[in-house]
């Protein structure tokens, strides 16, 4: 009997990610800015300077397995830095209500409700809404969350409690249940 | 969080447990600690239902159209020239217009759905009979309509009964449109209406209106056949194209104008 055949060469892992994977991200990248940002035009930009960015340090990643990460954290610092520019030009006028948006394509018996949450999700900081769309929205793990954020796994923890009674009294009014430390 | 059982349930341990995050052997005790506080699991009830509107809101964002910039290939071009975007205020006005058709006709989503089938058949098909309707008429000379602007209540109590539906000529002359006309048509679906504008240029548009009963409303949605553009839409019981040869902003400004004259 002749021996089995090989199975086929697995992927190497350490092979340059391709344009193609960066690609199959994207549409969960744009939704994470957009989330983030606020509005899909900043969202555009971000996402795009993260390409570009991912592109030119491919070989910088190991694991390719660890793209989708890879590519949230440098979404996240491009964020951040856009964020300390920003300031420093003060403040810039919307370009579009993204709740309005959200609100029109949702059923219409669900649009309030909608829109209502994104205009509270919108008064939150730039941090605590970073920690609930990523361990919210895009899953992560407190761990995967925390090395996006680059910060210790406590403080996404902390932050995310925060977050959560910060969005409950925005949401719902009454006062914020002080949150005992959470460690 | 604490891992060891038997430790007292923190805020960390209750949102770990809420996460998936809590080691199994501690679940017991954080659903007994919920279980003798009813405010604090009611608190927790609405961290849930946060997280499902926080999905529920942004999660069909990740089905939006691509812009063109964010589909490969990404690398044309090494120096990485691309137009940045920057918000001039004729980009803003643009962004404005465009979310306009947005907010008039409902964004993506669910509710584009309903364009296949239906009384008034495929959104396809009444595009290209609206766009075709559009290259015949719009080059006419001596007889660009049937019943001109100075009939207007005659054009439209006419149309409205060949068409079975209230029918109106919206005003267009914020867009500095104003009508000239209108005629019936018929299209393989039965009778058509066909409105026609101008502007002071001369350049036509024209409104292409065909019923659709029992056929769900549709958002705004976008065609493009050679020079010519086309926002079209249903809207109870009527669909409605809007057809020009101009830019897809301009277009998409005016047919917002016509989806307000109409549901105002």
């Amino acid at each position: 009997m002749p021996p089995p055949k090989p199975p086929p060469d697995p992927p190497r892992s350490n092979d340059p990610v391709d344009e193609r994977a960066i690609a199959a991200q994207v549409p969960r990248l744009r939704r994470y800015a957009a989330a983030l940002a606020g509005n899909l035009s900043d969202a555009d930009d971000l996402v795009q300077d993260c390409i570009e960015k991912a592109l030119a340090n491919r070989h910088t990643l190991r694991d390719v397995s660890r793209l989708g990460g890879w590519l949230l954290s440098i979404l996240h610092n491009l964020h951040v830095s856009g964020l300390r520019w920003r300031r420093r030009r003060g403040p810039e006028v919307p370009v579009e209500d993204l709740a309005d948006d959200l609100a029109l394509s949702a059923a219409p018996a669900d649009r309030a409700e909608v829109r209502d949450f994104v205009r509270a999700f919108n008064r939150l900081s730039e941090e605590h809404r970073a920690v609930l769309l990523l361990t919210g929205l895009e899953g992560l793990s407190y761990r995967e969350a925390a090395e996006v954020l680059g910060v210790p796994v406590g403080t996404v923890m902390s932050r995310l409690a925060r977050a959560r009674e910060r969005l409950r009294v925005l949401m719902d009014g009454g006062t914020e249940q002080a949150v005992r430390r959470v460690k | 969080m604490n891992t060891e059982p038997g430790a007292p349930v923190t805020e960390a341990d209750l949102h770990a447990w809420m996460d998936g995050e809590l080691p199994e052997e501690r679940h017991a005790e954080v659903e007994r600690h919920l279980a003798g506080d009813p405010e604090l699991a009611r608190r927790f009830e609405r961290y849930r239902a946060q997280r499902a509107l926080l999905n529920g809101a942004f999660g069909p964002l990740i089905d939006r159209p691509l812009p063109a910039a964010l589909a490969p290939p990404y690398s044309r071009g090494r120096e990485g020239v691309r137009p940045r975007r920057r918000l001039s205020p004729l980009r803003m006005l643009a962004a404005a217009a465009v979310l306009l058709v947005f907010l008039a006709g409902g964004a993506g989503g669910w509710w584009l759905r309903g364009w296949t089938g239906g009384a008034a058949g495929g959104g396809a098909a009444f595009v290209a009979d609206a766009v075709a309707a559009h290259r015949v008429f719009v080059v006419e000379v001596r007889h660009p309509v049937e019943v001109g602007a100075d009939q207007e209540e005659h054009l439209v109590g006419w149309l409205s009964k060949r068409l079975g539906k209230p029918l109106r000529a919206p005003r267009l002359a914020g867009q500095g449109y104003d009508l000239v006309g209108g005629r019936l048509l018929s299209d393989a679906q039965g009778p058509a209406a066909q409105l026609m504008y101008q502007d002071a240029a001369g350049r036509r548009i024209t409104l292409y209106i065909r019923p659709a009963t029992g056929a769900p409303d549709t958002s705004f949605r976008f065609a493009q056949n050679g020079n010519v553009q086309a926002f079209y839409w249903r809207d109870n019981g009527l669909a409605w194209a809007v057809t020009g040869d101009l830019d897809r902003v301009t277009l998409s400004a005016i047919a917002e104008e016509v989806y307000g004259a109409l549901n105002s």
